[in-house]
């Protein structure tokens, strides 16, 4: 409210770039809800298979955030408050599934957890078989998702700073304690919009999953994934889900700017 | 000195749309929309017929059948269309984009692709449904997984694919890796992967023969489209077919 009043600095012909900015990204999203069947809005969407791939998403977009945390959390930490040699090259390259097209990282992955792969052909022998299964979901979905987490959290550790911690080493906390009482804290904002950001991209997944885990209703065929079949069959249907899920990364987006603002 | 301007400006319009219209020689562009398994044949018979038409380009648009309709519909600038089933052609002439009627040119059948070892030691259709084959087939709603429903319906034969998939490339990409022991794919599909995948041809795959039509589009330059439509179904355009696994009708 207080804002409304102060002085923006900016010159005025930035904002008509700045409006068509915001209708470039807002309008194709507006043409899509134009092409939903209202009506049978609700039966598309409640279809079966519908139903079936919108809680496959949910569950195996949980799953990766949980590896993404158990993962991340440890990496960022890393990299924000330690120094090793070679860290800038592991920074740069922990980055890398964020600019990589989703499909190259499904092959990479491939390579590695497919049966012929790096790590495949040992887990084979041991009769674990990650190809085809709900398994091979989560690791597309995680190594896409991971970035997100490392790059927020390790953010908000560089701007919290070390004092609150080096006060606390001084009174003779142990680290584990200094990182539970102090620094977990301090970056809670961090932490919870860099899982919840983790979760959307997750949930968003399709290029990798697609190459790399395949695609059968109830087992690996994620919501992204039977938008893309439906889209062949009945547009409809296609047209309505992708509703489904923007409406679904509006609220995942909007949580993560709360946490960052509120808490 | 702006009239100049002017003149020579539609002096250039008028030579252009000249071009455009008359197959004289003059520079001009036939732009083909043509289902994906059709690179391979169509590339050589595109080169072919710009031999024998200087000053002839033609460029290619391959898709999947259903994008390039939905692109066609979509108001996207194509002379001509060939299609790899008659569901998608249908769909083209229901939207009066076809000018005259659709011609068959081409039939593809299915065929086993295995990995090159062939793992699974996979020799007919009806070991593919054995629990242990990790088999990988297209979806039922696109073309190649509609004909594999259709063999097994036919073969008395229930298939548990492990996938399904979008597309031939996808089916294929899990094959070739040794992700799969076994896809079921075009003939053509499996010439196209060369050494990567092995063909298995069985005789279930008859049940379900493909049709491919092709059409000059309403929107295009008719008379130039109507020879490359000549070209393709004549006996040059179907050798060419023939070698690239096409079956002849």
């Amino acid at each position: 409210m207080r804002r409304t009043a102060q002085y923006s600095g900016l010159p005025l012909w930035l904002f008509a770039p700045a409006a068509a900015a915001a209708l470039f990204i807002m309008l194709p999203i507006v043409a899509m809800a134009t092409r939903v069947e209202w009506s049978q809005f609700v039966s598309l969407v409640t279809s079966e298979s519908s139903l079936q791939a919108l809680e496959l998403s949910v569950k195996t977009s949980t799953a990766s955030t949980v590896v993404c945390l158990v993962l991340g959390v440890p990496l960022a930490l890393t990299l924000a408050r330690s120094a090793f040699p070679g860290q800038g090259l592991v920074r740069s390259l922990v980055l890398l599934p964020l600019v990589l097209p989703p499909v190259v990282g499904g092959i990479a992955l491939l390579y590695t957890f497919g049966r012929q792969g790096l790590l495949g052909r040992s887990m084979d022998v041991l009769g674990i078989q990650v190809a085809f299964s709900t398994t091979a979901v989560v690791i597309a979905q995680a190594f896409v998702a991971m970035p997100f987490l490392v790059v927020s959290l390790e953010g908000s550790l560089r701007t919290a700073g070390r004092r609150y911690e080096a006060v606390a080493a001084t009174l003779g906390a142990k680290p584990t304690t200094v990182l539970r009482r102090i620094t977990v804290p301090l970056v809670l904002p961090g932490l919870v919009s860099g899982a919840v950001l983790s979760f959307a991209r997750s949930l968003g997944e399709f290029g990798a999953t697609l190459t790399f885990a395949g695609s059968l209703e109830g087992v690996t065929r994620t919501l992204p994934l039977e938008i893309y079949v439906q889209r062949e069959a009945n547009p409809d249907a296609a047209v309505a889900l992708s509703f489904v899920l923007v409406g679904v990364a509006v609220v995942v987006v909007g949580l993560a700017r709360r946490s960052k603002e509120h808490l | 000195m702006r009239g100049a301007v002017v003149a020579a400006t539609l002096f250039a319009l008028g030579s252009g749309s000249a071009c455009g219209s008359a197959d004289d020689g003059s520079s001009s562009t036939l732009t083909v929309y043509a289902a994906s398994s059709l690179i391979v044949a169509f590339t050589e018979i595109g080169k072919t017929f710009e031999d024998s038409h200087p000053g002839v380009t033609v460029k290619f648009s391959f898709a999947g059948s259903s994008d390039l309709v939905a692109q066609l519909q979509q108001g996207a600038p194509a002379d001509v269309f060939a299609s790899a089933d008659a569901a998608n052609m249908e769909k083209a002439t229901a939207g009066d984009l076809v000018e005259g009627a659709p011609v068959d040119f081409a039939s593809n059948t299915l065929q086993i692709a295995v990995p090159p070892s062939n793992p699974a030691s996979i020799s007919s259709f009806t070991d593919l449904t054995d629990p242990d084959v990790q088999l990988v087939v297209c979806a039922p709603e696109v073309p190649c997984g509609a004909a594999a429903q259709q063999v097994a319906a036919a073969a008395g034969e229930t298939l548990t694919p492990v996938s399904e998939e979008q597309s031939v490339t996808d089916v294929l990409g899990k094959v070739a890796s040794g992700e799969a022991d076994a896809g079921l794919v075009y003939v053509t599909d499996v010439l196209a992967a060369g050494d990567s995948v092995e063909g298995i041809p069985f005789p279930e795959s008859r049940e379900a023969v493909n049709t491919y039509p092709i059409a000059v589009l309403a929107d295009g330059a008719s008379s130039l489209a109507q020879e490359f439509v000549d070209e393709v179904t004549g006996p040059e355009g179907q050798r060419v077919l023939h070698d690239a696994g096409f079956a002849d009708l």
